[in-house]
């Protein structure tokens, strides 16, 4: 077993547990926590694949800027335990075999079109950072503009949304 | 190198975590988090076949997700403000007024 794989087993391990552990709690804030661990886990595996740019907004957009605002609204609204009335224990069956079915259904697409996949050329040499500046500023300039409008519109339903309404 | 296979793996058990604890849970607030964590999961996906194929596209879509997922927040957030302050309750099944 090479270094890379057992980095890759202890990262998805953890992602796997926080992730079950976010099911597991009762509480929104301890979930909240745990989609932190999963999140600085799939960072990890980003650098283990070479992709440093995209690690580092993981950490910074996804771990840093919107679990805080998670958090903050976990605090602001004062969020209890949450409660299961017998219909919603119901729900956990059908979930589970609905997760079954989607995982099994991956695993054979897998299973019948790996031998493609696997047989791609690793290119380690591949410089990630400037690569994409080059893409997202030439390739995708109208996408990448048009993010900025979205993001624009987005801070602008925000606070629409979230002011008091005038009495 | 770790085979592409086990990322793809990896990132299908996640989103069907995601997709259960969209089910399961009952508070609106961690519906919400299991919705990135499934949008996790897909970026997963994108940055393994990215490598797998020796190509930056799947990075440069990786980007416009986690764009997408900040915007996203911020007006979820908003609605799940104002859902907590005109009913009272986080709980999805106490949300009913649709309901016949």
């Amino acid at each position: 077993m090479t270094a890379p794989l057992i980095v890759f087993f202890v990262l998805a391990a953890l992602a796997v547990i926080g992730a079950i552990n976010l099911i597991v709690q009762k509480h929104p804030i301890h979930s909240a926590l745990s989609l932190i661990v999963v999140m600085v886990a799939l960072a990890g595996l980003y650098l283990l694949m070479g992709a440093e740019f995209v690690a580092a907004v993981q950490i910074i957009v996804y771990g840093g800027a919107i679990m805080v605002l998670f958090v903050f609204v976990i605090m602001l609204l004062n969020a209890g335990v949450e409660e299961h009335t017998s219909i919603s224990k119901m729900a956990g069956a059908p979930g589970l075999l609905l997760v079954v079915a989607l995982a099994g259904f991956v695993a054979a697409t897998l299973a019948r079109s790996g031998a493609s996949v696997q047989a791609a050329t690793q290119t380690g040499a591949l410089s990630s950072t400037k690569g994409i500046s080059e893409m997202v500023f030439k390739d995708f300039v109208y996408p990448f503009e048009l993010t900025s409008f979205l993001i624009l519109v987005a801070i602008l339903g925000a606070t629409v949304l979230a002011q008091r309404e005038k009495s | 190198m770790v085979p592409t296979n086990y990322y793809v793996i990896l990132s299908a058990i996640l989103f069907g975590l995601g997709v259960f604890a969209f089910i399961f849970k009952r508070n609106v607030i961690t519906i919400f988090m299991s919705i990135e964590l499934m949008l996790n999961a897909v970026n997963l996906a994108f940055v393994a076949f990215s490598q797998a194929l020796g190509k930056l596209d799947g990075q440069v879509f990786v980007l416009f997700v986690i764009v997408v997922a900040a915007a996203e927040a911020a007006v979820g957030l908003g609605i799940i403000i104002l859902i907590a302050r005109n009913r009272q309750t986080l709980n999805v099944e106490r949300v009913d007024l649709l309901k016949l």
